[in-house]
């Protein structure tokens, strides 16, 4: 049923972009909308880091994904590029395991 | 689906153990952005019936801060065309290396791939927190989605994230 899911989704993603280029431009230049679908994704993403961080199953847990996070987020205030941020990331998890 | 948070919170709610359908509602909602894209660009697309159909597919983040970026709406189209053509492309071969590659991984643990969709959510999320008011929502996001974990299904407080702040954005 996954690829249900995957179908959906990408058929409602595809249905936003299109629906941008085609609607009438009023309808989208709302101020209340301009305003909130910004706020969408700070809020999704700003969920999904803490969920995947300090979660397991149903247990908030506090493990060396905080020590990977803390070093993403030093790699991003120093502007490092995506790849380096998402490497040192894993890499802080994977030394730590070792230890 | 080609826009690359979409893709990455999808897997992430499958993977945590959420449903399908969590996973695909918290896609859609990540995806909404695509549509205030498609709002600016197609006054400097100009383009109709299936061309529109075509450069729909396009529209993500990367295209539309090259197109607007240009002084000409000529160099707006090359721009958005050449930008999404090579995304495109690239990020479909790379998300099958990652495919065929990480089957050959027992445990992606021991090279702490757990770590990794956070860190790459925060670099997507970074750009979005330059002023005052995202970075408080940010932190309340978080907040929110930890406090509820334990008593919903997973996938669930990414969705409760995102009817509290349609809620407050609306209404204000």
């Amino acid at each position: 049923m996954i690829w249900a899911g995957v179908l959906v989704a990408s058929a409602a993603c595809y249905a936003l972009k299109l629906a941008g280029l085609s609607l009438p431009q009023r309808w989208l230049q709302d101020a209340r909308v301009q305003r909130t679908v910004p706020l969408l994704p700070v809020a999704l993403l700003a969920a999904l880091i803490a969920t995947q961080t300090f979660s397991t199953g149903h247990h908030l847990v506090l493990d060396v994904r905080a020590a990977a996070l803390a070093v993403a987020a030093i790699a991003v205030l120093l502007r490092a590029p995506f790849l380096v941020v998402v490497a040192s990331a894993a890499a802080t998890a994977a030394l730590l395991r070792l230890v | 689906m080609f826009t690359g948070a979409s893709q990455f919170a999808m897997v992430g709610v499958i993977g945590a153990g959420g449903s399908e359908w969590a996973g695909a509602a918290t896609a859609a909602l990540l995806g909404t952005r695509n549509a205030l894209y498609g709002v600016r660009l197609s006054s400097l697309l100009g383009v109709t019936g299936p061309r529109r159909a075509a450069s729909a597919h396009f529209v993500i983040d990367e295209t539309t801060a090259m197109a607007i970026a240009r002084d000409t709406a000529e160099k707006s189209r090359f721009a958005f065309w050449a930008t999404g053509l090579a995304v495109f492309t690239l990020w479909n071969m790379g998300t099958l290396i990652g495919a065929v590659a990480t089957h050959a991984l027992s445990n992606p643990k021991v090279l702490g791939l757990d770590a990794a969709p956070p860190a790459a959510f925060l670099a997507l999320l970074a750009p979005r927190l330059r002023a005052r008011e995202p970075l408080a929502i940010a932190f309340g996001a978080g907040i929110v989605a930890l406090v509820v974990l334990p008593f919903v299904p997973a996938g669930v407080p990414l969705l409760i994230v995102a009817t509290l702040v349609a809620v407050f954005g609306l209404r204000r």
